[in-house]
């Protein structure tokens, strides 16, 4: 039986419906928007209270202000931090002098010279600072778990552990994960992760148990600049567009969604972003794609193949045919 | 196990069900069916406020089965909104991680290890130890027969992060055991902005609240790092620049909130005054200030005295300089023809000169205090200008000797050109920022200023504040919405430990602590400190109703209502003089209330050599904090300087009760007390500081009861008889609020300052705090949400004064009472009723016209205009120039700081002439500029907190939610100065200065550009000063770094500017990490003269 995963997980039908809870709630999620975002890390504080997520090492890594590094099953949120010789739309940063006599410049050693090998401290378009050109910006990101609407991890997890909830978030359930781990390399954003001290998967719930008595995610909730919002994803995308238009309207032209298309690879993302630069720069992939999208194209050949093998089987064994 | 129907199981309800491919409704686990959230299910919800920064949001705390288990952000707060950043989320943590303290630790003289010792036994141990320290330190009179009546062989530091409640009975039970050195927090942080409001508004706090700012059109951030060190008051910048508002962050660095404004200016740390005196100077060059807003209220026109000298003409100089003492005698900087007295500063310097004035009251006997060495700037005039009328002025501003022209010649050498060669800030930036100011202030558009302790901790820091209120009053921005100045505190209730002041020279309400003087009566002490016109002509008042709270029937009018109780001050008794009156061997016994001196006070080496000298200390905190454990495994130890056998200091450590396990009130940095109700019981040995100081008292009186001494009178005489409650005796905290509220003779609480008496038929421990428990009801915690009334929120707990939020609201409207526009309406004159109405309440006599006038003689309150709009002043007006009250002059004035790489452009008057020094063998100061051994100290330093941590880090660094964010101690500099330097990005480096030398990771980020400062690049060097040893993320301390060398008005220190060296790799340890200092000094040639000089 060859089975359509895509077709199963709904297509462009809400997921919650799709996964057989009759008259779900709307489907909820995040919009993060980091052209607000000030890099208080509130998310993240915020987030391991309410979960009881612990804490996961006091490692200096030089990156900006980031010291959690990445999202892990001790970090479901995760604020990145980017300085770029890159203008913010009509900011006036005024870093440096723009014309500094030759024998200064010199004995400054050049604003061009050092490479701090900052992750992304260049643009992917290559785009490198002049030393007249001073332009910077800083930008900030909270990460976090997309809940997509194709979600891969839910696709290959054996046991059920994963589930999608009727408000179409995807959770790890802890009493279910046998820590097969299967969905780590699932996820084509690389968000779940293994806790080393259970072995069991763990990440973003979306607050779920908050969410089942009507408040909203504890990181959404504590944000002091509302850079996190929570809401109906529909509602969310329409904000986010208008968001968007703001922004381009106020000079800030590199202002886009991510994750916000139900076209995209992964049908669109629960919890989509809006940025100022590439994904790539703020470490997210440029065009997710559920690894599971070809499954059942290959189950549909690993099928076809196998039946023309066993054809093949028979015709070299069935006694008449030797004849 | 329980037998379940197949019906449950999943690969039925996979089958059955529509979830076929069962990876949603069929696969989901009892467990997550069965999933409640903890706040839904708690047994209450206890409302609170977040005891980290001063923003004050307001906190849901959820209990369950007497646990707190979940603290989250009060959606109803206006202020908040819902909102806490990361410390105020991690407060779960710090209240209830298994790191805390929770047994009394006891060290005895010359132990190596704790040992235990149950809090009784403590607290008895505790007493005797004041009694006897009090005892044989006891001062009655100076040589000249001047009354003291107090011990300087006692200290106490901390408050500012404890309830409003709290640092009442530790003010009021110090005193009355004549401890006169009681400090806090607010002295290091903020007690400069206290000077430069309060001498030129009235009011030494914060004009205007958090809401308020959404309505700015222009938001010029110096001096402070909003978006880090307060993010959520940083909602409402976000929300004027989404109104279109241009923000504008003036820093030494590009931080988290240069990131969201519109414009970041990078400046030289410690040049503020050239800069914002060059936009002075644009202001009134170019004539755009508001006219009708100067001329109505502000002393623009009042003629100075006419021996007045500016810095014009003496070279960096005012008249009256003595070189001798450092100080200067203010007389010539008067009004012509009358004296006044400033509403904050330093208030008894004229004591004498006001006696003299005084002509029913000649000869009255008087002393200078400032023979003491107090660098006070107490100084006698012989003065015999008026002490009431009307100062006379020049309307045109034409007269030369006009504040207005005074003014105009002052500011004219801070040109654009100058700008730049002082801060580093090119013409061209400079102007923009001019534009946008100038642009958006008059009558339709208001621009507000935000500051922190980027301004404060200067040795000018006073003068920073001023340059700013001087500005925004020549704009027209004080007292409208949208403008003011945001002082922006970074203590839960660091306003409230300076309005009910745990501070060496304020009593409650910022009523002076009297100076010791020969047979002052209690009517010498209002003549000479007390205005004659306005709201501190009631200062009698107000000081007899303390004195009513404090000691009750036995304080009568026959004995002056207790006055000579008043423990005496004789010059400066500040943090950093206890400091050296512990190195010399004066101070012997010490209360660390909540406060980490030895990492978060300036030259923290310096804080630990003093306790060292201690009999001894007394730590009551959260955590096991650094001035707990300096004499077991302190830098001082490591080094051998110390050896813990041969330290002879006691030290108990009390572990202290959270915020969630007391009542209180916090008052937040807009002058808002908040309630925060108990949650829960504190545990163990864990109690408050209310419990601490009150069975404190409780024990001492017990132990004194019975003594004849005269010197025991005042702590028996003592009204000290709350009520207590629950298992462990904790006072009633609201008993105390209604003390410091105040009642009538019938015992009714009082409503208003209004009501009180001078007669002693009133009792009010805190003037401008009355009316908090007005009908007897906490208005503090009351909590009307912020959806169900007005932006102002007028019902949201209570702001001092009168539940005013923005304060001179009066000078919202025109001088004849109309708004000065419909955009800008906030406050007016409405003629139908005869009252002031509007948003707020009017920070005005409710019915006074505007057009009053009054009779000639009049005097206090009746003496005040229908356009004076600054209530609290002598004249009633916004001093542009200040006649007195700021001891280093009446005008802002541009000195390098203490330790500068840079010389004076300006004047040849180095640094602040009439700055605080304190030469010590432990604190060095650098050369300066040009003068030779400078170029070994190349770089500038500059001090800061990151949002991740809070202060010294006792609140955060042992909070592993927080340590993990920020895990280690770095410095941030350029990829030019690493370059320079051979700094390896992530690797070491080294900081050295004359005090110390520490080790810190090093950032290389060009957020820190290097400036170019007068055809020189100058370096800077970016530390955050939350490390120290102890705690789950460790490092070293900046303040090792720092020096003691002090602002002369409010004793602040210069932490926010000094000069440094940098090197790769770590710090030398042991004995080495001395050598590496001495070796820096004897290189730079520096003796105990350097950087002395006047």
């Amino acid at each position: 039986m060859a089975l359509d995963l895509r077709e199963a997980t709904g297509g462009e039908r809400d997921p919650a419906t799709a996964g057989g809870y009759a008259e779900p709630p709307e489907r909820v999620g995040f919009f993060t928007d980091t052209s607000v975002c000030i890099g208080c890390k509130a998310c993240e504080v915020a987030c391991k209270e309410w979960n009881a997520v612990p804490e996961d090492g006091l490692l200096f890594t030089g990156m900006s202000y980031d010291n959690t590094g990445s999202l892990g099953a001790d970090s479901w949120r995760h604020v990145a931090f980017i300085e770029q010789p890159r203008r913010l739309g009509r900011q006036e940063t005024h870093l440096a002098p723009t014309e500094l006599p030759p024998d200064l410049l010199r004995s400054a050693g050049g604003r061009t010279a050092v490479s701090l090998g900052l992750p992304a401290s260049a643009p992917p378009d290559g785009h490198v600072a002049a030393a007249a050109d001073m332009d910077f910006r800083w930008l900030m990101s909270s990460d976090v778990c997309k809940h997509c609407t194709h979600a891969a991890c839910l696709d290959v997890c054996p046991t059920g552990a994963l589930f999608r909830t009727e408000f179409g978030t995807v959770v790890v359930q802890e009493d279910v994960c046998n820590g097969c781990g299967y969905c780590v390399p699932a996820c084509p954003y690389g968000v779940i992760d293994k806790r080393p001290s259970n072995g069991l998967v763990s990440k973003c719930t979306l607050c779920y148990d908050r969410l089942s008595v009507g408040q909203e995610p504890a990181c959404a909730k504590s944000c002091p600049t509302d850079s996190i919002q929570f809401g109906e994803l529909a509602e969310l995308r329409e904000r986010a567009a208008g968001r968007v238009r703001d922004l381009h309207d106020a000079g800030v032209t590199s202002a886009r969604l991510y994750g916000a298309d139900p076209q995209d690879g992964v049908g669109g993302a629960g919890a989509f972003f809006l940025l100022l630069d590439e994904p790539e720069v703020y470490g997210l992939p440029p065009d997710p794609v559920v690894t599971t999208r070809d499954l059942p194209a290959m189950w549909r050949r690993a099928g076809l193949a196998a039946v023309g093998l066993l054809v093949a089987l028979a015709a070299v064994t069935i006694p008449g045919a030797r004849r | 196990m329980r037998q379940l129907p197949i019906g449950s199981w999943p690969v039925w309800r996979q089958l059955t069900g529509a979830d076929r491919t069962g990876r949603a409704a069929s696969v989901k686990s009892r467990r997550s069916d069965a999933l409640s959230a903890r706040t839904a299910s708690a047994d209450r919800v206890v409302k609170s406020i977040c005891p980290y920064c001063a923003v004050g949001c307001a906190q849901n705390v959820y209990v369950r089965d007497e646990r707190v288990v979940q603290i989250e952000g009060d959606p109803d707060s206006p202020i908040s909104r819902g909102r806490l950043c990361p410390k105020g989320a991690a407060s779960l943590q710090l209240t209830t991680d298994s790191g805390r303290l929770d047994k009394v630790r006891y060290r005895p003289p010359y132990g190596t290890q704790w040992q235990d010792l149950d809090l009784a036994t403590a607290m008895e141990m505790i007493a005797d130890r004041v009694i006897r320290t009090r005892r044989e330190t006891w001062q009655w009179e100076e040589e000249d027969g001047g009354l003291l009546a107090r011990t300087m062989g006692i200290a106490s530091l901390g408050g500012a992060t404890l309830d409003n409640e709290e640092n009442y009975l530790i003010k009021k039970l110090f005193t009355a055991l004549g401890v006169v050195q009681v400090e806090n927090q607010a002295r290091v942080c903020h007690s400069s902005t206290v000077i430069g409001l309060g001498t030129s508004f009235g009011r030494g706090g914060a004009t205007t609240f958090m809401q308020d700012m959404q309505h700015a059109d222009c938001i010029i951030i110096e001096g402070s790092n909003f978006a880090e060190a307060h993010p959520v008051g940083f909602q409402w910048v976000l929300a004027a620049k989404a109104r279109g508002a241009t923000v504008i962050h003036v820093d030494p660095r590009f931080t988290r909130t240069s990131a969201l404004a519109d414009l970041f200016v990078p400046i030289r740390a410690g040049t503020d005054v050239a800069f914002l005196g060059g936009i002075i100077n644009h202001v009134l060059t170019e004539g755009k200030d508001f006219r009708e807003y100067v001329l109505a209220y502000t002393n623009a026109a009042t003629i100075i005295d006419e021996r007045f000298q500016d810095t014009e003409d003496l070279d960096g100089l005012f008249s009256g300089f003595d070189p001798q003492s450092h100080q200067y005698a203010e007389e010539t900087w008067q009004y012509e023809g009358v004296q006044l007295v400033s509403a904050s500063g330093e208030r008894d310097n004229q004591y004498m000169a006001r006696q003299a004035a005084q002509i029913d009251r000649p000869g009255s006997p008087g002393r200078d205090a400032g023979e003491h060495g107090s660098g006070e700037g107490e100084k006698h005039g012989s003065g015999t200008a008026a002490l009431d009328g009307q100062a006379r002025r020049d309307p045109t501003l034409q007269d030369p000797r006009c504040v207005y022209q005074i003014l105009r010649r002052h500011f004219s050498r801070y040109t654009p050109e100058m700008v730049e060669r002082i801060c580093g800030i090119p013409p061209e930036v400079f102007a923009e920022v001019c534009r946008h100011l100038v642009d958006n202030s008059g009558p339709e558009r208001t621009s507000e200023f935000v500051y922190a302790v980027g301004w404060t901790q200067h040795t000018d820091g006073s003068q920073f504040i001023r340059s700013a209120s001087i500005l925004q009053l020549l704009l027209g921005n004080i007292g409208r919405p949208g403008g003011g100045i945001q002082a922006l505190r970074g203590h839960a209730s660091i306003q409230g430990s300076t309005d009910i002041p745990t501070l060496f020279n304020l009593l409650p309400g910022y009523i002076p602590m009297p100076h010791a003087h020969k047979a002052q009566t209690l009517d010498d002490f209002i003549l000479a400190d007390a205005a004659r016109k306005g709201f501190w002509a009631n200062m009698r008042a107000y000081l007899v109703s303390l004195l009513k709270a404090w000691w009750g029937p036995a304080a009568r009018a026959d004995n002056d209502f207790c006055f000579n109780y008043l423990p005496r001050i004789t010059g400066s008794h500040s943090h950093y003089d206890t400091t050296l009156e512990q190195l010399g061997g004066t101070c012997k016994g010490y209360f660390l209330l909540g406060q980490n001196p030895a990492v978060g006070s300036a030259n923290s080496r310096m804080q630990r050599f003093g306790m060292a000298n201690l009999d001894w200390l007394v730590v009551r905190d959260l955590n096991m904090i650094e001035s707990a454990t300096w004499w077991k495994d302190g830098p001082e130890i490591e080094s051998g300087e110390l050896v813990t056998e041969r330290i002879g200091t006691e030290v108990f450590v009390l572990p202290a009760a959270a915020h969630t396990e007391k009542a209180g009130s916090f008052t937040n940095t807009n002058r808002l007390l908040q309630w925060h109700h108990q949650a829960v019981e504190p545990t163990d040995d864990r109690r408050s500081d209310l419990w601490f100081m009150y069975h404190l008292g409780r024990i001492i009186r017990q132990k004194l009861a019975g003594s004849t001494d005269p010197m025991d009178r005042p702590i028996l005489d003592l009204t000290w008889d709350y009520p207590t409650t629950g298992s462990i005796a904790e006072p009633v905290a609201e008993a105390v609020l209604a003390e410091i509220n105040g009642w009538n003779s019938d015992g009714r609480p009082l409503s208003t300052y209004t009501e009180l008496a001078d007669d002693g038929s009133t009792v009010c421990g805190c003037w401008i705090y009355c009316g908090v428990y007005s009908d007897g009801v906490n208005q503090a915690a009351r909590r009307k949400p912020a959806e169900e009334q007005s932006w102002v929120s007028p019902e949201w707990a209570w702001a001092w004064p009168a539940n005013r939020r923005m304060l001179y609201n009066r000078a919202s409207a025109r001088p004849d009472g109309r708004p000065w526009s419909e955009r800008k309406k906030f406050v007016w004159w409405d003629e139908e009723v005869g009252r002031w109405t509007g948003y707020d309440v009017p920070d005005f006599e409710p019915t006074k016209r505007p057009d009053y006038e009054p009779p000639d003689g009049a005097r206090g309150v009746a003496a005040l205009r229908g356009t004076d709009a600054f209530i609290m002043q002598a004249d009633g007006l916004g001093w542009l120039y200040t006649p007195t009250g700021v001891a280093d002059g009446p005008l802002p004035t541009h000195y390098e700081p203490q330790d500068s790489p840079m010389d004076n452009l300006l004047y040849r008057q180095q640094r602040n002439p009439a700055r605080l020094l304190r030469p010590h063998e432990h604190n060095r100061y650098h050369p300066n500029g040009s003068q030779r051994g400078a170029q070994i100290f190349p770089y500038v330093v500059t001090t800061y907190r990151l949002t991740e941590h809070f202060t010294a880090g006792g609140m955060s660094r042992h909070t592993p939610y927080l340590a993990e964010l920020q895990p280690e101690f770095f410095c941030e500099v350029s990829p030019e100065l690493a370059a320079e330097r051979g700094l390896v990005h992530a690797d070491w480096a080294t900081i050295v200065t004359a005090r110390n030398a520490i080790e810190a990771r090093v950032l290389v980020t060009e957020r820190v550009a290097p400036l170019h400062v007068d055809g020189r690049i100058i370096h800077q060097i970016g530390l955050p000063f939350h490390w120290g040893p102890n705690g789950h993320s460790r490092g070293d301390a900046a303040n090792e770094l720092t020096s003691i060398s002090l602002d002369p008005n409010s004793h602040i220190q210069e932490s926010k500017a000094l000069s440094a060296d940098i090197r790769p790799g770590r710090r030398p340890r042991g004995p080495d990490r001395v050598a590496l200092v001495r070796d820096y000094q004897r290189r730079a040639g520096i003796t105990e003269r350097t950087g002395t000089e006047a």
